[in-house]
This record gives C-alpha cells, sequence and structure tokens, in this order.
C-alpha cells in the first residue's frame, strides 16, 4: 500500500502518510494530530475520517479503539451561509 | 523528582517561557498540563497576531514580539510552516470619536517604531475591496499585523524545548504546591511530586486557580468568547478586519477559511467554553454588515475559550513580593498568543535575574495597588 496515495480526511486532502509521519514523530492523540493537520475539523465535520484516525492510532499504539477518544462534535450539524443566518429571524417575522 | 523549574500549563505562553529558559541554559525544565498541548486559550483563539494598541505596554510586547514571529521559523528550526503572514490589521473607525481615538493611538504606535497609518475609507477599500462604506467612518491600518497558527506556532516552540531537554507532562493535573519558610518546596500533581524551589503560572483560564494554590490572590477572571469559522474559498482579503464599535474581528487564513469573533458584554465570568445560538445570529449580522460577500460563506464550526481577564487589560507579567521563587505570565485578556515571545523572553530574564529587555514595572501584579491607575487599554474585542 502506497501511503501517500490514501485519502484519510477528504475535506483537507490528508494522507494516511500524514498521520503515520506526526505518529513517527511521537504525536499520541488525536486532539494532537488534529490541530497540526486539521484533520476532523472541515466542512463534513469529520463523519469519515473521525473513525478512521481512531483506528490508525488504535493499530500504531496497540491500545483498544474504544480507549481512543472522540474528538468534541461542534455546531453546526452541515454548513450554513451567514447570510441565511442574519436573515433567519427577519423571515420568520 | 527534582525539577529546577516547574510551568503550569502547556499554551503558547508556557512553552515559550520553557524553550526561552532552556536556551539560556537552564536544566530540569518541567511543565506541567491538565489536558493536551494548547488546549486552552491558545487553541481556541483567532489567530491574529497585531501592535495597533492603545498603551505603551501592550505597543512595545507587540512590536519585539512581531520581530520574533518574522524569524520564528529559522530560529526555532521548525519542520513544519508556522502559516505566518504579514497583510495587515484594518481598524475601522465607526465615528469621530473613534477617529480621534485612532489618531493618538497611531501616535503612540508611531512613537515605538510601529509602521501603522491612519487612512480614509476609500483608501481602505483598496485594501478590502468588499467592505461597506456605508458603515464605516475611516480607519488605521498597519502591513507588518497579520495571521499565525496558533497550534503550529506552539508546537514549533514544543519542539524546539524538547530538543533542549525540557520535559513536558500531558493530561496531569497540579493538586497543590507546597510552601514551607515561605520557600516553594514541592508542587504534586495527580501523577507526579516535583521537588522544585520555582514555579511559573502560565494557567491561562485557569491563573487564578494556580494563584490560589500558594495564597496568591491574582485579580483576573476567565470569560467566554466565541469564534466561527467558515468553509474555505480562494484568496479575497488580505488583513483582518476589527471593529471595536461594531464589535468584531474577521480575517481570511492562509487555508482559506474567514475566522471571525466578537465579545457579549453579558457574559458572565466564569470557565464555560460553549458555544451559542446568541453569538451566531449576532456574529453572522454584524459580519454580513461590514463585509456583505462573505454572507455568502457557509459556517463549518463555532466554538469558543477563555479570556483572562485582567483589571486593566494588560497582561501581568510578574513575580510577587509574598512568596520568592513564583512566577506569573497571566491576564492576557485575549492577547497572550501575540505576546508569547516577549513573555517567554521577559520572564526568563526576571526569573535569572537578569536585567529585563524593555522595563516591565508596569506589568508587575503590584501596579493595581494603587488607586490612580489610568493606564486601561480600550482597543480589545
Amino acid at each position: 500500500m502506497i501511503k501517500e496515495d490514501v485519502i484519510i480526511c477528504r475535506c483537507e486532502d490528508i494522507t494516511l502518510k500524514d498521520i503515520t509521519d506526526l505518529l513517527d514523530e511521537g504525536y499520541q492523540t488525536f486532539e494532537e494530530i488534529k490541530r497540526i493537520l486539521r484533520i476532523g475539523m472541515g466542512a463534513c465535520q469529520g463523519s469519515t475520517c473521525i473513525s478512521l484516525l481512531q483506528r490508525e492510532i488504535s493499530n500504531y499504539h496497540n491500545i483498544p479503539i474504544e480507549k481512543v477518544e472522540t474528538p468534541k462534535v461542534r455546531p453546526l450539524m452541515t454548513g450554513v451561509k451567514l447570510k441565511s443566518i442574519s436573515e433567519a429571524y427577519k423571515n420568520e417575522s | 523528582m527534582k525539577a529546577n523549574i516547574v510551568i503550569i500549563g502547556s499554551g503558547i505562553s508556557g512553552v515559550s517561557i520553557a524553550y526561552n529558559l532552556a536556551k539560556k541554559g537552564v536544566k530540569d525544565i518541567v511543565v506541567v498540563d491538565k489536558s493536551y498541548i494548547s488546549s486552552g486559550s491558545t487553541g481556541r483563539c483567532g489567530a491574529g497576531v497585531r501592535q495597533q494598541w492603545g498603551t505603551l505596554m501592550n505597543c512595545k510586547l507587540a512590536k519585539s514580539s512581531i520581530d520574533f514571529f518574522e524569524k520564528a521559523q529559522k530560529i526555532l528550526k521548525y519542520h513544519r510552516d508556522i502559516e505566518f503572514k504579514q497583510e495587515g490589521y484594518l481598524i475601522v473607525a465607526e465615528d469621530d470619536e473613534e477617529f480621534n481615538q485612532f489618531k493618538k493611538n497611531v501616535k503612540l504606535q508611531n512613537s515605538v517604531g510601529i509602521p501603522s497609518i491612519q487612512i480614509s475609507k476609500d483608501e481602505a477599500k483598496k485594501i478590502v475591496p468588499h467592505l461597506n462604506l456605508d458603515v464605516i467612518h475611516s480607519a488605521t491600518y498597519c502591513k507588518t499585523d497579520g495571521h499565525l497558527n496558533p497550534f503550529l506556532m506552539t508546537d514549533a516552540y514544543y519542539v524546539a524545548a524538547k530538543k533542549l531537554g525540557v520535559k513536558f507532562y500531558f493530561y496531569e493535573e497540579v493538586k497543590e504546591i507546597i510552601v514551607s519558610n515561605k520557600k516553594i518546596q514541592k508542587v504534586i500533581t495527580d501523577k507526579h511530586e516535583f521537588y522544585t524551589h520555582k514555579v511559573v503560572n502560565a494557567a491561562g483560564g485557569f491563573a487564578k486557580e494556580v494563584g490560589d494554590l500558594v495564597g496568591i490572590d491574582i485579580p483576573v477572571y476567565s470569560e467566554n468568547h466565541e469564534i466561527l469559522v467558515t468553509e474555505p474559498i480562494e484568496k479575497i482579503q488580505g488583513p483582518m478586519v476589527i471593529s471595536f464599535k461594531k464589535n468584531i474581528y474577521c480575517q481570511q487564513v492562509p487555508h482559506g477559511a474567514f475566522i471571525m469573533g466578537r465579545s457579549d458584554k453579558s457574559v458572565e465570568k466564569n470557565h464555560d467554553i460553549s458555544s451559542t445560538w446568541k453569538f451566531l445570529d449576532e456574529m453572522s449580522k454584524t459580519a454580513v454588515e461590514l463585509l456583505p460577500l462573505i454572507g455568502e460563506l457557509r459556517v463549518i464550526r463555532q466554538w469558543g475559550g477563555s479570556y483572562n481577564v485582567s483589571p486593566d487589560r494588560q497582561p501581568i507579567i510578574s513575580d510577587t513580593k509574598e512568596l520568592a521563587g513564583y512566577y506569573m505570565a497571566v491576564g492576557f485578556s485575549g492577547h497572550g498568543f501575540m505576546f508569547a515571545p516577549m513573555t517567554g523572553l521577559l520572564l526568563s530574564e526576571m526569573i535569572l535575574n537578569e536585567p529585563t529587555s524593555i522595563d516591565i514595572t508596569d506589568l508587575h501584579i503590584d501596579r493595581f495597588e494603587s488607586e490612580n491607575k489610568t493606564n486601561y487599554e480600550q482597543s480589545v474585542v
């Protein structure tokens, strides 16, 4: 498998190699890797990459996947235009 | 375990202090954080670095810090791009009152070498074409202000400090600081005991609590400041745009996303960092009014973080007369990230009894004892 060709995060174009490079450097946790690569913070809000990264951390450190932290879920559930939000109240009344 | 010094907090201030001390040859430096690196205010900040301040001390700290950021990548020999860009801060004035205040600010900034200028709204439009001129009076602009990635800048200090031998202990909370004979003896965490005579409080949002551990009353409090990020698009905005009266800061980061925030005057003083619908509503209205084009962008995420606020909204970089060996870098009032190079340098000089690079009497905790302090930083969102 060519690690450069395996995309883990489609929003930020993060490959498997980007992940394993950081694990090799000594970064251990989801939060550290997320902050360096922006993985999990893109337009899809981590719906694909969170579990993929958890699996890589689990395999690398040989710990059960349920012991790998899950990052905080943040609003919004889906992207909404600023204009739509700013006009929402006006449209209601 | 023995340590020469224990630094509490692995935000940008803590890692900068650790790096500066290690660079000066101090051994056995320990940094303790109850969570992961940059998990507090640093990792939640707006990623702006500016020099356009209203007090002399903030101007000096900011100017020297920008001088460092310009060379940080090389000095720290960091292998990733810290995403530093200098495309300025455009601070818009809404009325004559702000115009006059900014006139004084620019004069002060220029006096310490900060290249800020006051400009008309037509000139502002040349710098930010999508600015709504109907709602502004004029602006000030400083081209050497800009953007820096908070996670990566903190990581750069962290990597450099580790190479110099600094030991980091994450997910470990300081529970007790043992003092006897007016001297610090031991720092006890939930995992270790560190025998040390020196402690640095760089605990950000929890600075007051870390003061309370040794009975020192630090006059700071924390409050939630919210922020959001949009989808990334091609570059359309160079500088950070700020309005104090409209209550907004908004920039496009090199990655392409827009980051924006505003404060809420009714927010309570506590450690809450949650996201609210109220913020999203007010933020979108303000952003669309000042920068109408931005309204087309989708909001991706919102979050919150603590401002650790001091009475004059300037940092407290200080030792204490009550307890020798106890130092603090706290109360940055939302701007600890952009002052970090000077925070680390000044505190390392103070700890090693060297003359400080700039006179920081006005940043000492004792300044709040005198009644006639008028030096209040107004240029804060």
